[in-house]
C-alpha cells in the first residue's frame, strides 16, 4: 500500500472536504483519503493510480491545475464571496515560503544534494540552500513535513523555522487590512444614513403617499439602502445565517434582524402603502444604513483598542535577537537566530542581545536581565554561569555555548505561558460567561414580547411602535460588552504582570492574589539571600577551630545543602584538607552523619543530638550565634560534643521594604523555617515579619499552611518552587520565587522571575487593580444592558412618552464595547510600585 | 380576529426561538479519530461545531481561522484549561486529552463562537 499526495483547489470548508473524500473513496483501491484544507492537498492511501485519482478530483470540481480557476468551485460550496476574507490568506492563490534549518550539511556538494531533494518534492517551485547559516528557503505550496522527509531521505536533518516576528508582522498587516475594510463600510453606511437622517430632521417628510413621486424616490432609496446592507452589512447577515443554522445566535443575529426588520418594514410601506394605516406609512431606511455604519465604526474602534491590549506579548517578542554571531570551524559569522543549534558556540559583543539560552565559556561581563526578571541591577556573568535569550550584554564580550534554542528558551516559554494565561478566566467572570451563553436568544424573546406588548397595549399607529420597539431592543443589546469585560482586563493585567517579571499561570490566582490576608514566607532564599556563610566557630577546650571545621567539611563533602556549601567554602578559604568519610546519611531537617576512622560524626541541630544522646555544652556560645541571626550547627564525635559552627544567611537588601509594603496592603506576614527559634527570631526582627514558625520540618510546612487556612485565613506561600512545591500547592496562591530565569515555572500559580519580595506586593497590587477593572467593566456592561434593553422596549413611554430611536441604539451599542476595551486599556497605565518611594528606599539603604 | 392571530403568531415565534436555540439538538457530532480534525472558524461559527471524542485519548484539532475580526482570535476550552490564539489564514493545532467523559464547551473569548466537545467513555 502506498500513499500519495495530490494538490486540490477551492476547498474551503468541511463540506468540500467531505465531497472530495467521497469522490476519492469511490475510486477502486483507495483505502483512505485525508484532506488538508490549509495546504490544499489530499493524501490518499491505497493502490489506486494517480491518473484515476486526478480524474475523480476533476469530476468533484476540486482538482488543481496550473491555471488557477477555482473561483467557481469555491463559490459553490462557500456562499461567501471571496472579498469578505480580506487579508486572510486565501488557500487557493498565495504561494508560501518555508525556511528550514538543516543539520549535517558540511560541503558544497551537500548543498546540491539537498537542493535537488527539495526541488523534487511536489509543488516546490524553488529551493535554495545557504551553507553559511545552514538554512534552506523553499518556495511553493508543499507541506512542511514533505520537505523534512525529503531532506531526511537525502541523509540530512531538517526542521521548519517558525519566524514568530514575521508571523506577527503578517498578523498586523491583516488586522490593518480588516480595519480599513471596516472603515470603508462605515463610510458607506453613514454616507447614505446621514443625509437621510438630516432630511428627516430638517422637516422633510419620511412618509409615503401612494401614487406620488415620493413613492418612486423612496423606492430608489430603499434599493440604495439594500445595497448598503448587502455590501457593508453583509458579514452580519452571513454570520447570522450561519450561526442560526447551527442553532447559535450571536451579535450578528441581532444586527441582521434589527436592520433587516427596519428595511423590510420600510419596503412594505413603499410598495404597498395601502396595507397600512395612514399614520404608519413611515420609512426607516436611514435607521438601517446608520446602524450598519455605526456598528462597523464601533468594531473598527474596538479593533484599534484591542491591538494595544496585547502590547505586552509583542514587547516580549521584540526582546528576541534577530541574528546571532556563531563561531563554527574557527570562523565567526552572523546567522539568523532560528538556525542556531544547541551546542553552537556564540559570541556576544557589548550592547548586543543574548540570542539563545546558554552557558558562558569565556569572558566576563554584566547582563541586564530586567526585561525578564524585573530587577533593574545588571548581573555579572563569568564562565560557568547561565545566560538567557533576550537579555542585554553590557560592556564585556562573552563566548557562550547554546544549551536551549528556539521554543525551548526561557524567553519562548515565558511568551507561551503569558499568551496562555491571557486567555484564562478568573472566577469573577463566570457569571458573565453563563449569561453570555444565553444572552442573544433571550434578547430575541424580549424583542418579540415587547412587540406584542406594544400591539396589545400601545397607542396607534401600533404597527410602527411594534417595529421600532423590537428593532431598538435588538440593536441596543450588546453581548460584546458583557463578553469582553473579563477577557480584556485579564489580557492587560497578565501582560502588565509579565512586564514586572511576574508570571501568572492561572486565572484563579489572578483574582485570589488580591484577596489574601496572610502570607507565609520561606526564610532561606526568599527573605534571605540563600547563600549562607560561616560567621563563627566555637569549640570545646581540647579541640581547635581547624579540626572542627575540617571534620564538619569532611562530613558535608557530598552534600548540596546551602549550609553544607557554606561550611565547605569556609574550610576551603582557610586551606583545610577534607578527609574521606563513609556511610554518609542526611537526616531531613535534622542534620547529617557519617563514619570516619571508625567513629560516628554528626553535624546538626541541638534537638537531634539530644535525641541521639550526645552530651550537652557550648549553650551560651550557640545562643550568642543565634542572637546574631546565625544557625548554630553542633558537631559531635560519637557521644562527645566537639564544637558549634554558626552559619548565617544574610537577608536580601530589599526584603524589609517589601515586607513593609505587604503590611501596608493589610497582610499578616509569617516566616517559616527549619532553623532554631533564636536565629529565626533574629532574622524575623531584621526583616520585620509579624510571626515566626521556627523549627518546622520541610514536610510539616504543608500542615502549617493547612492550620492557617483552618483559622479561616486566605494564605499565600512564597518559596523556591522546588523544595516547597507541596506547600505552594496547598496555599490559596503559591508564589515561586527565583533568581534569574532558572525557576521551575510549572510549580506555582505565580512565578516571580526576580528574586525580590517586592514581586509579591507587585503581584497583589496588579491583581487588585485587574479585579477592580473587571468589576468596573462587568458593572458597566450589566448596567448598560439592564437599563438599555427596557428603555429600548419602551418602558419609559407610559411615564414620559419616550421611545428610543433605533439609530441612538446603534450608536450606544457601538460605544459600549469600545468603552469596555478602553477601560481595560487604562490598566496599562497602572504602576504597581511608586517609583519615587523606590528611590528613597535605595538611598536609605546605600 | 387579527389581534388574536398576531398574538398567537408572536407566542409561536417565541416558542420557536426557545425550541431552536435551546431545546433542539445542535446537529450531528463529528467524530474525531486518529487524524487531526479540521475546524473552520468563519462567519461566527465553528464548522464542525459539535465534536465527539473518546475519554483518555489524545485529540488533535486544527483550527483554520478565516474570519479576520478580532472576535475569532482566541479559542477557549472551558473546564479543560486550554486557550489558544488563532492566526488568520493559518492552521493552529491544539492537542488535548480529555480525561473525564462529559460535555465541554469551547468558545471564542466573547462566547459568540460556540462549540461543544462531547467526550464519551
Amino acid at each position: 500500500m502506498n500513499e500519495q499526495t495530490l494538490p486540490i483547489q477551492g476547498a474551503t470548508c468541511q463540506g468540500c472536504a467531505r465531497k472530495i473524500r467521497t469522490a476519492l473513496l469511490a475510486v477502486p483501491g483507495v483505502s483512505s483519503a485525508e484532506v488538508d484544507l490549509e495546504q490544499q492537498t489530499v493524501t490518499v492511501s491505497g493502490s489506486a493510480d494517480r491518473a484515476a485519482l486526478r480524474d475523480a478530483l476533476t469530476e468533484s470540481g476540486y482538482a488543481a491545475d496550473d491555471t488557477e480557476d477555482a473561483e467557481a468551485d469555491a463559490a459553490a460550496c462557500h456562499p461567501a464571496p471571496q472579498e469578505t476574507r480580506t487579508g486572510g490568506a486565501g488557500p487557493t492563490q498565495k504561494e508560501s515560503e518555508h525556511l528550514l534549518a538543516i543539520t549535517g550539511a558540511t560541503c558544497a556538494s551537500c548543498v546540491r544534494t539537498i537542493e535537488s531533494a527539495l526541488s523534487g518534492v511536489a509543488r516546490v517551485h524553488d529551493a535554495s540552500m545557504n551553507l553559511a547559516d545552514r538554512t534552506a528557503r523553499v518556495a511553493g505550496n508543499a507541506r512542511p513535513q514533505a520537505l523534512i522527509d525529503a531532506v531526511q531521505a537525502a541523509g540530512y536533518g531538517a526542521s521548519v523555522i517558525d519566524d514568530e516576528q514575521q508571523a506577527d508582522q503578517q498578523r498586523e498587516e491583516q488586522e490593518h487590512a480588516h480595519y480599513r475594510e471596516l472603515i470603508r463600510h462605515t463610510v458607506i453606511g453613514l454616507a447614505v444614513g446621514i443625509p437621510l437622517m438630516a432630511w428627516g430632521l430638517a422637516g422633510g417628510t419620511m412618509m409615503v403617499t401612494a401614487g406620488t413621486a415620493s413613492q418612486w424616490s423612496w423606492l430608489a432609496m430603499g434599493l440604495i439602502t439594500l445595497g448598503v446592507l448587502a455590501w457593508s452589512g453583509r458579514h452580519f447577515f452571513i454570520g447570522a445565517w450561519k450561526a442560526g443554522r447551527h442553532h447559535n445566535a450571536n451579535m450578528d443575529t441581532l444586527i441582521a434582524l434589527g436592520t433587516g426588520a427596519a428595511w423590510a418594514y420600510s419596503m412594505v410601506v413603499v410598495l404597498f402603502p395601502d396595507w397600512l394605516p395612514e399614520a404608519a406609512r413611515h420609512v426607516y431606511f436611514e435607521a438601517s444604513a446608520m446602524i450598519i455604519g455605526l456598528i462597523n465604526l464601533g468594531q473598527a474602534l474596538e479593533m484599534r483598542a484591542r491591538g494595544k491590549t496585547s502590547e505586552a506579548v509583542r514587547r516580549l517578542l521584540d526582546l528576541g535577537a534577530r541574528t546571532a554571531r556563531v563561531i563554527r570551524d574557527g570562523e565567526e559569522r552572523d546567522i539568523p537566530v532560528e538556525s542556531v543549534q544547541a551546542g553552537d558556540l556564540l559570541r556576544v559583543r557589548p550592547g548586543e542581545k543574548i540570542a539563545v539560552d546558554g552557558e558562558v565559556e569565556e569572558g566576563e561581563s554584566r547582563l541586564d536581565e530586567s526585561m525578564l526578571t524585573g530587577e533593574p541591577m545588571p548581573v555579572s556573568k563569568t564562565p560557568g554561569d547561565t545566560v538567557s535569550a533576550g537579555t542585554v550584554n553590557d560592556s564585556g564580550t562573552l563566548i557562550y555555548r547554546a544549551t536551549r534554542v528556539g521554543r525551548d528558551t526561557a524567553l519562548a516559554q515565558i511568551i507561551a505561558l503569558v499568551k496562555k494565561a491571557q486567555g484564562a478566566k478568573p472566577p469573577i467572570g463566570r457569571l458573565a460567561d453563563r449569561i453570555s451563553a444565553v444572552f442573544v436568544p433571550t434578547i430575541l424573546l424580549i424583542a418579540v414580547a415587547a412587540a406584542l406588548a406594544w400591539y396589545n397595549l400601545g397607542p396607534d399607529p401600533r404597527i410602527v411602535h411594534m417595529m421600532v420597539a423590537a428593532t431598538t431592543v435588538l440593536i441596543i443589546a450588546c453581548p460584546c460588552a458583557l463578553g469582553l469585560a473579563t477577557p480584556m482586563s485579564v489580557m492587560v493585567g497578565v501582560g502588565k504582570a509579565a512586564e514586572a517579571g511576574i508570571l501568572i499561570r492561572q486565572g484563579e490566582a489572578l483574582q485570589t492574589a488580591g484577596d489574601l490576608d496572610t502570607i507565609v514566607l520561606d526564610k532561606t532564599g526568599t527573605i534571605t539571600e540563600g547563600h549562607p556563610a560561616v560567621t563563627g566557630v566555637h569549640t570545646i577546650d581540647s579541640e581547635s577551630e581547624s579540626t572542627v571545621l575540617t571534620l564538619a567539611a569532611s562530613l558535608e563533602t557530598g552534600s548540596e545543602h546551602p549550609l553544607a556549601r557554606a561550611i565547605l567554602a569556609a574550610a576551603e578559604e582557610r586551606g583545610l584538607r577534607t578527609e574521606t568519610v563513609t556511610d554518609f546519611q542526611a537526616h531531613n531537617g535534622k542534620g547529617v552523619s557519617a563514619r570516619l576512622d571508625g567513629t560516628l560524626l554528626r553535624l546538626g541541630n541541638r534537638r537531634w543530638l539530644d535525641q541521639e544522646g550526645v552530651a550537652g555544652g557550648l549553650e551560651e556560645q550557640a545562643e550568642a550565634l543565634g542572637r546574631d541571626g546565625a544557625t548554630p550547627l553542633f558537631l559531635a564525635r560519637d557521644q562527645q560534643l566537639l564544637g558549634v559552627i554558626g552559619v548565617a544567611d544574610p537577608i536580601k537588601q530589599d526584603s524589609r521594604a517589601a515586607i513593609q509594603r505587604l503590611h501596608d496592603l493589610g497582610l499578616t506576614v509569617v516566616m517559616i523555617t527549619g532553623d532554631v527559634r533564636t536565629s529565626a527570631e533574629a532574622i524575623a526582627r531584621q526583616a520585620g515579619v509579624d510571626k515566626v514558625l521556627a523549627e518546622v520540618l520541610p514536610e510539616d510546612k504543608t500542615r502549617e499552611i493547612q492550620r492557617l487556612q483552618g483559622e479561616g485565613r486566605k494564605v499565600a506561600m512564597v518559596g523556591d518552587g522546588i523544595n516547597d512545591a507541596p506547600a505552594l500547592a496547598q496555599a490559596d496562591v503559591g508564589f515561586a520565587i527565583g533568581t534569574g530565569t532558572d525557576v521551575a515555572i510549572e510549580s506555582a500559580a505565580i512565578t516571580l522571575m526576580g528574586g525580590s519580595l517586592h514581586g509579591v506586593a507587585d503581584a497583589m497590587a496588579i491583581s487588585r487593580a485587574t479585579v477592580r477593572n473587571i468589576k468596573q467593566n462587568l458593572f458597566g456592561a450589566f448596567a448598560y444592558n439592564t437599563l438599555g434593553v427596557p428603555v429600548a422596549a419602551g418602558i419609559l413611554y407610559p411615564f414620559t412618552g419616550w421611545l428610543l430611536s433605533p439609530v441612538i441604539a446603534g450608536a450606544a451599542m457601538s460605544l459600549s464595547s469600545v468603552t469596555v476595551v478602553t477601560n481595560a486599556n487604562r490598566l496599562r497605565l497602572f504602576r504597581p510600585r511608586d517609583p519615587s518611594r523606590d528611590n528613597e528606599e535605595s538611598r536609605g539603604e546605600s | 380576529m387579527t389581534t388574536w392571530l398576531i398574538n398567537l403568531g408572536g407566542l409561536l415565534l417565541m416558542a420557536l426561538i426557545v425550541w431552536w436555540f435551546w431545546l433542539s439538538g445542535r446537529g450531528p457530532a463529528k467524530r474525531a479519530g486518529d487524524t487531526p480534525l479540521d475546524i473552520v472558524v468563519d462567519n461566527g461559527v465553528y464548522e464542525p461545531s459539535v465534536i465527539q471524542a473518546r475519554a483518555g485519548q489524545p485529540l488533535t484539532l486544527r483550527f483554520l481561522r478565516r474570519d479576520p475580526s478580532p472576535c475569532a482570535e482566541q479559542v477557549i476550552f472551558h473546564d479543560l484549561g486550554v486557550s489558544e490564539f488563532l492566526d488568520t489564514g493559518k492552521a493552529t493545532t491544539i492537542t488535548l486529552t480529555p480525561r473525564q467523559p462529559g460535555k465541554y464547551r469551547f468558545t471564542c473569548q466573547m462566547q459568540m463562537y460556540q462549540g461543544t466537545l462531547i467526550v464519551n467513555d
